[in-house]
């Protein structure tokens, strides 16, 4: 608390030797997503490949991580196998209460460890352990043998990968305590090419608070914004998947790789069918009490005579979206029983889900065929993605392990690039018109959350490329602000700056407290260097052409409009980031 | 007398509210240990989740155990604790049969006071501060049950 640097442990895999460090720069940087980016220009290696052993895989928490609702993030950073430029990825779970009872403020993993091992760490110890044993075990039978092998349940968080990440998947995930996941653009490829199957991290710290009883006033303050003022609801209530449908009526939803944009079958798999349905319970992350995870189960008959299993799967909207309204399946159980097969292999699931769809397509118009996916693929046939996503996962041959590289990777193989349905990455699900298309293609995650795009193209049907330019940049620095908190995202409208300001004075981040905009400008800034030294040109990204054939409810998307969007939204970056 | 329960327990979503606010009001601290209740995964987050809790034993086994008079038995159940008595030894939390105090690296012990301030702070209304007579019936229970 009320430091002005930073305490992280810098851990060699290849020697299994770690050590502390203070790093300046707290009042510049903040923490998350600042921090990282000041650490990776500090160890990582700009011009070297993501899987030089040498590069740094950096988790980072902020300054008011664990003192205060909903500040429950972890940034996961790295460079990424899908682009091989620096990238964040952002999960929550107990990873990042778990991280602040360390007493450190980052832990960064360099090197290769020589075998398969996974680390642990506590406010007091570190090591790497042999995990030979691990090593092709799923995320899930890898969770439990950690939990029998180390103590304290509940309070620890474990981080392990699957057999995408064991074999480079670009679209490998990191999963975080079951139900989370650092997810997108290949965290989970970044720790397998280190040899590092999971970590472990035991939250056993005992940390001052301030004196008097401001900070316990303010904290109950937000908490009870955030619980009783209906604020939000939508994310506990039928969670994000109540915008399946919301999406659908303004024609913005995917559907078979985006062939259209809305269809009647969404009341199948609507959130509200979700909920009442298939949700079996919600779960938290550490320190937040709305507990927007929405926990959905599946029975299986895995025999004659009414023998059942069951399995329990956290979904989301966006995994609604990639593997239900984009491969057309629309039997909730088949949702999730795809999703949990991805889970297992520790496989965004997103990106796989849109990447299977635009091996349907691929099928459909004879780019490819069962030769290559192993089992025809036909949209609405949930048993054949079930397969798929066996083989997929494994990366069962030549085809799906370049498909794991990215859909784009596949189709410069074997035709299709104009139905990719990629912006930088696998398209997040929102077809919500031009500006969406820019940013996702464009920003720094590639992620929905870089910025409010999909709702600026909700509320605007006018085509100011300026003023929508404007917009991302704004957007993009006060959110960068609190994920270098790091606060959750759907915290946005509740910690606002001037509230996110008292925070931080309560703690004594006198500087920070005074400093909001400015520093978020700051970190975008610095952050956007550091991408841009990995060698990010946004020329060179290409907005495939099925992005330009759809009609939303604004009407046909306007490839002009799009193209000077991009063009203009790229320049913007560039020189902002004085490049 | 009122104890802290944990009646709603197959409700509770592991967001930890419940003992970051006991260390965080009760005990000046952030932590997930130094709380007199805390929250585990009952075998993973699959399987949902128990809470920690003293049960309030009367008498108290803990406060038989302890060999300074530091843990005082309350009425109605439980312990009250005098820091001042404490010579960290940790004889109590090894008393205790379900695990309800935790020891820190000094030996100092974390034990519920059953003051109540962690239930309004959890979102899904699990617990609950109840009157003791309400909870521990003199008898064995008649059921109230109207037969049908
Ligand atoms: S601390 Fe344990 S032994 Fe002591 S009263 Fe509570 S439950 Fe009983
Ligand atoms: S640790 Fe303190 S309270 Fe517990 S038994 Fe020893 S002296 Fe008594
Ligand atoms: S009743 Fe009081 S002492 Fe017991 S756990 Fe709740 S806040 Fe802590
Ligand atoms: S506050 Fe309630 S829901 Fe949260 S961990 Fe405690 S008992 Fe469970």
């Amino acid at each position: 608390m009320n430091r002005d640097h930073f305490n992280v442990l810098i851990f060699d895999l290849t020697t299994g030797k770690g050590e502390y460090a203070q790093v300046d720069g707290r009042d510049q940087v903040a923490g998350g997503s600042g921090l990282a980016a000041l650490l990776f220009t500090r160890y990582g290696q700009p011009n070297a490949p993501w899987d030089f052993p040498g590069q740094p895989l950096i988790f980072a928490i902020g300054p008011l991580t664990g003192y205060f609702p909903l500040m429950s993030k972890t940034i996961c950073s790295f460079k990424s196998p899908y682009h091989n430029q620096y990238t964040e990825s952002h999960g929550g779970g107990r990873s990042a209460m778990a991280l602040r009872l360390t007493g450190l403020d980052a832990l960064v993993l360099i090197g290769r460890s020589p075998t398969p091992c996974f680390f642990e760490v506590s406010s007091t110890h570190f090591q790497a352990r042999d995990g030979g044993f691990l090593w092709g075990q799923d995320v899930f039978e890898t969770g439990k043998l950690l939990r029998r092998m180390s103590k304290g349940s509940g309070h620890r968080s474990i981080l392990r990968i699957g057999s995408a990440g064991e074999n480079g998947a670009a679209i490998a995930g990191i999963n975080v305590d079951t139900l989370r996941h650092f997810g997108r653009l290949g965290g989970g490829a970044a720790m397998g090419v280190k040899n590092l199957k999971a970590i472990i991290i035991h939250g056993d710290a005992i940390l001052p608070l301030p004196n008097g009883n401001h900070y316990a006033k303010l904290f109950s303050k937000v908490h009870s914004q955030v619980t009783a003022s209906g604020m939000m609801k939508k994310y506990h209530d039928l969670g994000t998947p109540a915008n399946l449908k919301t999406l659908n009526d303004i024609q913005s939803l995917p559907w078979r790789n985006l062939q259209a944009t809305a269809d009647e079958a969404v009341d199948c798999i609507s959130g509200e069918r979700f909920a009442d349905e298939a949700l079996l319970r919600n779960s938290a992350c550490s320190g937040c009490p709305v507990g927007c995870i929405h926990v959905g189960f599946v029975r299986e008959k895995f025999m004659d005579s009414h023998r059942y299993l069951y399995r329990q799967v956290a979904y989301d909207y966006e995994t609604i979206f990639s593997l239900g309204t984009m491969l057309g399946v629309t039997d909730r159980s088949a949702v999730l029983t795809i999703l949990d097969l991805f889970e297992k292999a520790g496989m965004d699931a997103m990106s796989a889900g849109v990447a299977l769809a635009w091996a349907t397509e691929a099928t459909e118009k004879g780019f490819i065929s069962a030769q290559e996916t192993l089992v025809p693929l036909t949209f609405g046939d949930s048993a054949g993605y079930r397969q798929a996503a066996v083989s997929f996962g494994a990366g069962a041959n030549t085809f799906y392990r370049l498909l794991g590289q990215g859909t784009l990777k596949a189709a410069e193989v074997y035709g299709g690039k104009d139905f990719a349905c990629v912006l930088g990455q696998e398209m997040a699900g929102y077809a919500t018109g031009e500006v969406f298309f820019a940013a996702q293609a464009l920003g720094f995650r590639h992620s929905h959350l870089d910025s409010g795009a999909y709702s600026y193209d909700q509320q605007h049907a006018d085509k100011d490329v300026n003023a929508a330019v404007e917009f991302l940049l704004r957007d993009e620095a006060s959110r960068v602000f609190m994920t270098s908190m790091v606060a959750c995202l759907f915290a946005r409208n509740v910690y606002t700056d001037a509230l996110l300001s008292e925070c931080l004075q309560s703690l004594g981040y006198d500087k920070l407290a005074d400093t909001i905009p400015e520093c978020g400008r700051d970190i975008q800034k610095m952050r956007w260097q550091t991408r841009v030294a990995t060698g990010f040109q946004p020329d060179s990204i290409t907005i495939p052409k099925r992005f330009r054939e759809i009609t939303t409810w604004k009407g046909p998307i306007d490839p002009q409009y799009l193209q000077s969007l991009q063009t203009d939204y790229g320049q913007a970056i560039l020189a902002m980031a004085g490049a | 007398m009122k104890i802290l329960t944990a009646p709603r327990m197959d409700r509770c979503i592991g967001c930890h509210s419940c003992s970051l606010a006991c260390a965080r009001l009760v005990h000046h601290r952030l932590s997930w240990d130094t709380a007199g209740i805390r929250i585990h995964s009952s075998g993973g987050l699959t399987t949902g989740f128990i809470a920690v809790h003293c049960l309030a034993c009367a008498p108290p086994p803990c406060a038989e155990a302890c060999p300074t008079g530091a843990l005082v038995p309350r009425k109605g159940g439980g312990v009250v604790v005098k820091k001042k008595l404490c010579n960290h030894c940790g004889l109590c939390a090894a008393a205790c049969p379900v695990e309800a105090i935790f020891i820190d690296q000094e030996g100092e012990p974390f034990v519920c006071l059953h003051c109540g301030l962690c239930v309004p702070s959890c979102p899904h209304d699990c617990l609950e501060l109840a009157e003791v007579s309400s909870l521990r019936l003199p008898s064995p229970s008649n059921s109230t049950e109207p037969v049908s």
